[in-house]
Parts: C-alpha cells; sequence; structure tokens
C-alpha cells in the first residue's frame, strides 16, 4: 500500500484551504461540533503522529460525499477517508462495527470460495440464464432480509422482483450462483483486502457468462464496480448500469409498463446512488412511469439527507438523530411511502421507525420505507394486460 | 498418513442450566465425544448471532448453542432471544454455503447431563456424515 503522502496527492487533500465548507454541510459536524472533515485532513497533514491509529474521528465519518460537493478545491473527502481507514485497520484502530460485525463476518465468509447456496428465491417460472448478455448482479439484499427480517425483511423479494420485472419485458438476466458481496462494506470498513478477493471472484464470474450489460439496483453494488473496482483494473469491457436507468430504457421502447392508481411518493436519494455516481433523474422518471404523484423533500438530490450508517461501521446517536430528520422531513411531504434503492438505507430507516427508543411519537413519522424494486413490482403490467 | 478428519465443535453453554449439565456429565462420568470445546456465558442471550459466524470463520466444523428451557431462563426471557437470533442464523448460513446442521440449538437442564451427552454424541456424527466446514483451517 502506498503512503500517507500519495493518499494526499491523489485526493488533492493539499488543496485544503481550510475555508470550512466541507464542516458547514457536514452532516455529522451538526450533531456532533467536535467533528469536522477539515480537522482530518489537518491533522493527517500536520502528522500528528499517533492521529492513524487512534483517531476515532475516521469512522464517525458517514462518507456521505456533502463535503466533496461543497468544496470549492474539490478535496475528495471520501477518497481520503477511505484511504485512511485502510491504513487505520493496519495500525490497530478498528470502526466498531454495528451488529458486532455480523454483516461484515458473513462477507468476509464469502472470500473462502465456499460453494454458496444464494439462489433459493428463484422460482420455476422465472426465467433466468447462465450465459447471456445481461448480467442482473443481485446484491446482499436477500441476506440482509434475513439478517434484519424484523425490520426490512421484506428485502428478502427484492431480487425477485427485479427478475419479474425484467422478465415481463422479455428479458432473461443472468442470474449467478457464483456472485458474491461486491466487498462495499469490508472497503469501507477498512478492509481493502477482502474486498480485492471478492473483487476477483465477481468479475470472473461475469467474463464467463460473456455479459455485455451488467444491471445493478443496489446502489452501493455500483459504486463498487464502477469506481472502486475500476481504480484497481482499468476499465472494464462490459457495460455498468443502474436498475432505474435500464428500466426506462425499456420503457421508452415500449417493452414495459405500470399500472397503478395513483398515490403519493417521496423519493430518498441515496449517497451512492446520487452524490457518489450522479444519478438524480431516472429514478424520478421511474416514479412519473409508475403514474404517482412524486413530492419532494425539502432537501431533495445533492442535498439529500443521509440515513446516517455507513457500511455498519457506525451507528450511534448522531446516526439516530439524521435518520429522525430524514423522517420527519419525509413525513411533511404528506407521502404514503419513501422509496429508495438502497437496501441499507431502508434497513436503516426501518430500524429507527420500529425501534422502542424512537425519540418521537409514532404518529409523527408516519411514513413507509421501501425498497423501490418492491413497490415496481407490485404495479408490473403483465403482456396480457395491455 | 492422512489424519482422521474429526469434526471440531463449539458449545456455548449458559452458566445455569447447560454448564452445569455437562459439569454433572462429567462427574457422573458419562461417556461423550471429546470434539466438544465449550464455551461458558452468563446466559444465551449473550450468544450475538457474530460468534457463531466468527466460530465458523475461524474454521469450527459446528457450532453448538444450549441454554436452559422456554420459561427456565435464569434471566427470564434470555433464551427467547437465542432462539429468535438462531433462526435467522439458519435461514442466512445455506446462502452463504455452511449447512444449516452444522449450527444446533438445544435446551438442557442442569439436571440433564445423559441429555447433554447424547447431543454431543450425535452432532459428531451428523457432522462426520456430513464432513468438514467448508471453511476449515479458517479465514484470517
Amino acid at each position: 500500500m502506498a503512503g500517507l503522502d500519495e493518499l494526499i496527492e491523489e485526493t488533492g487533500a493539499h488543496d485544503c484551504v481550510e475555508c470550512g465548507k466541507c464542516t458547514s454541510v457536514c452532516p455529522v459536524a451538526r450533531i456532533n461540533p467536535k467533528f469536522a472533515p477539515r480537522l482530518i485532513v489537518l491533522r493527517v497533514l500536520e502528522g500528528v503522529s499517533d492521529s492513524l491509529s487512534k483517531d476515532k474521528d475516521i469512522w464517525s465519518c458517514i462518507t456521505c460525499e456533502m463535503c466533496n460537493d461543497m468544496c470549492p478545491y474539490e478535496v475528495n473527502y471520501s477518497g481520503f477517508i477511505l484511504g485512511l481507514r485502510t491504513r487505520a485497520i493496519k495500525a490497530g484502530n478498528l470502526p466498531d462495527c454495528s451488529q458486532s460485525g455480523a454483516v461484515h463476518t458473513y462477507q468476509r465468509l464469502m472470500t473462502s470460495g465456499v460453494k454458496q447456496n444464494r439462489l433459493k428465491w428463484v422460482t420455476p417460472e422465472m426465467k433466468i440464464k447462465e450465459r447471456g448478455d445481461v448480467f442482473y448482479f443481485t446484491g446482499c439484499a436477500v441476506h440482509l432480509g434475513a439478517l434484519f427480517s424484523d425490520k426490512a425483511g421484506e428485502l428478502k423479494n427484492t431480487p425477485a422482483n427485479y427478475v419479474r420485472i425484467l422478465n415481463a419485458a422479455g428479458i432473461e438476466p443472468v442470474v449467478s450462483n457464483d456472485e458474491v458481496c461486491c466487498g462495499h462494506d469490508l472497503l469501507w470498513a477498512g478492509d481493502e483486502d477482502s474486498m480485492l478477493k471478492l473483487m476477483d471472484k465477481n468479475v470472473e464470474v461475469i467474463r464467463k457468462s460473456g455479459a455485455k450489460t451488467v444491471v445493478f439496483s443496489c446502489p452501493e453494488c455500483l459504486r463498487t464496480f464502477e469506481i472502486d473496482y475500476q481504480d484497481f483494473l482499468g476499465d472494464f469491457d462490459f457495460e455498468l448500469v443502474h436498475m432505474s436507468e435500464f428500466l426506462l430504457d425499456l420503457i421508452d421502447k415500449g417493452k414495459l409498463s405500470f399500472d397503478s392508481n395513483g398515490g403519493k411518493i417521496t423519493y430518498h436519494d441515496s449517497c451512492r446512488l446520487g452524490r457518489h455516481l450522479g444519478i438524480y433523474d431516472p429514478p424520478r422518471d421511474l416514479i412519473s412511469a409508475l403514474g404517482m404523484e412524486l413530492i419532494e423533500m425539502q432537501n431533495n438530490k445533492e442535498k439529500a439527507g443521509c440515513c446516517g450508517v455507513n457500511a455498519f461501521a457506525n451507528c450511534g446517536e448522531v446516526s439516530q438523530k439524521l435518520q429522525l430528520d430524514r423522517l420527519l422531513e419525509a413525513t411533511a411531504t404528506g407521502a404514503d411511502e419513501m422509496l429508495t434503492f438502497c437496501p441499507k438505507c431502508v434497513i436503516h430507516f426501518n430500524c429507527l421507525l420500529k425501534s422502542p427508543k424512537l425519540p418521537v411519537p409514532h404518529e409523527k413519522v408516519k411514513i413507509l420505507v421501501r425498497e423501490f424494486g418492491n413497490v415496481l413490482a407490485e404495479h408490473l403490467q403483465k403482456k396480457g394486460d395491455r | 498418513m492422512t489424519e482422521q478428519y474429526e469434526p471440531r465443535i463449539i458449545a456455548f453453554c449458559c452458566n445455569w442450566c447447560s454448564y452445569a449439565a455437562a459439569d454433572l456429565a462429567g462427574t457422573s462420568r458419562l461417556q461423550y465425544p471429546p470434539n466438544i470445546r465449550i464455551i461458558k456465558v452468563m446466559c444465551t442471550g449473550r450468544i450475538d448471532p457474530v460468534f457463531v459466524l466468527q466460530a465458523f470463520k475461524h474454521g469450527a466444523d459446528g457450532v453448538l448453542v444450549a441454554g436452559c428451557h422456554p420459561r427456565g431462563c435464569f434471566y427470564v426471557h434470555g433464551n427467547e432471544k437465542t432462539a429468535y437470533r438462531m433462526e435467522f442464523l439458519q435461514d442466512i448460513m445455506p446462502m452463504i454455503g455452511l449447512e444449516p446442521k452444522r449450527l444446533r440449538l438445544e435446551w438442557i437442564a442442569g439436571s440433564e447431563p445423559d441429555k447433554f451427552a447424547r447431543i454431543c454424541r450425535e452432532m459428531v456424527e451428523d457432522l462426520k456424515k456430513l464432513g468438514p466446514s467448508p471453511v476449515r483451517g479458517g479465514i484470517f
């Protein structure tokens, strides 16, 4: 691994002029005044000797990239934090993972090359292939749905629902039993080595399938492929597309249609899909295609609030306050449901919503937080109906 | 000469019932295979799902979770919570390639040393049939 100097160079941390704009937008700093993105950079630039092995602030960051968006000198703060984290765990500075790291542990188990039984959710009427042009990378939704069955059990159905939608448009996607976790959570918890092992497996599986297009429903998987994998491996010869863009294209071609009885919906931009990848409009267009009314929250697109947890590497008072802020905002729109593509956002918001420790009365946050695909599938129009 | 496969089983036993049963099994000179490594916890409610996953990650072939009978928990509800947690672990294990049989939840009261010995024997037999864990040797 390259030294700190190289990291400072790569992320442009030298350009930081300490203007404090990052701190002014940082959601963590708003709640915990001792935290500031700029100070983390400053401590490293000044070479505070034990900052890497002791600084817990690098784990408090929720890597939402509000700071990157705001920085006039385009310092890549999240990239800097990511670099620090991989170096910090080597220096013995570990994150206090939520769920005691259960998520990371099962993901590390996947690095061993164990034969999985991943496709339990595939039913006989679903059409999937072993080789083909379109590869659907399902991600961890089913695993997370099992692990958080009391909070977001619906996630277990997410990949099945997307396959049904794709089938309805006449597409038989490749879905692989040998696919493993993309490594997003491990990477952001500082475990780059495990992520690299997972990366090699995934790329091999996709190459073997002969796919020209890989479709992702999970924003974190897409970010990891698009940015992190390509950083290590160079540009892929297959195309990476988000599900929202892929489905919109199918709707434009007249292959897919949805039907709903109206309804009010608000959309939550997850940080990975929004600020990290810049995909803002396709999900909104999908809601219009659904025939539902989209009501924007006060803070949307680049300024969207956060679910408060990053890669299960931090969860606490700050996360809870951020979740509550966002849920109150969503309730204020008057919508019935808040949709998002990120399964983690669904888990974290529902974790607070269904918690007995919810700091406000339950009537004040009357909103359902659901994964996009599960709602899409409910309103899918079958070919015969058209 | 190749070493014969002997399953390695981690047993989490609660202090009040199952550990006492294991103790009594020993003092009563009941025979059970030496494949079991016992970890005493105050209550099965202390067993975080990650303990089980970590045991597998470090190469265990099986995990036994043993606690007080339902409604007999020394801490009232600890074992109910465990029952729920083991359920979703059983759900997630096959997905990541671990046979659900490798994890076993049993209620063993302090007065049931024979049950403890029987379950140990059964589990070793089952795991011998199942073969070594796919992550044997562990991932570190």
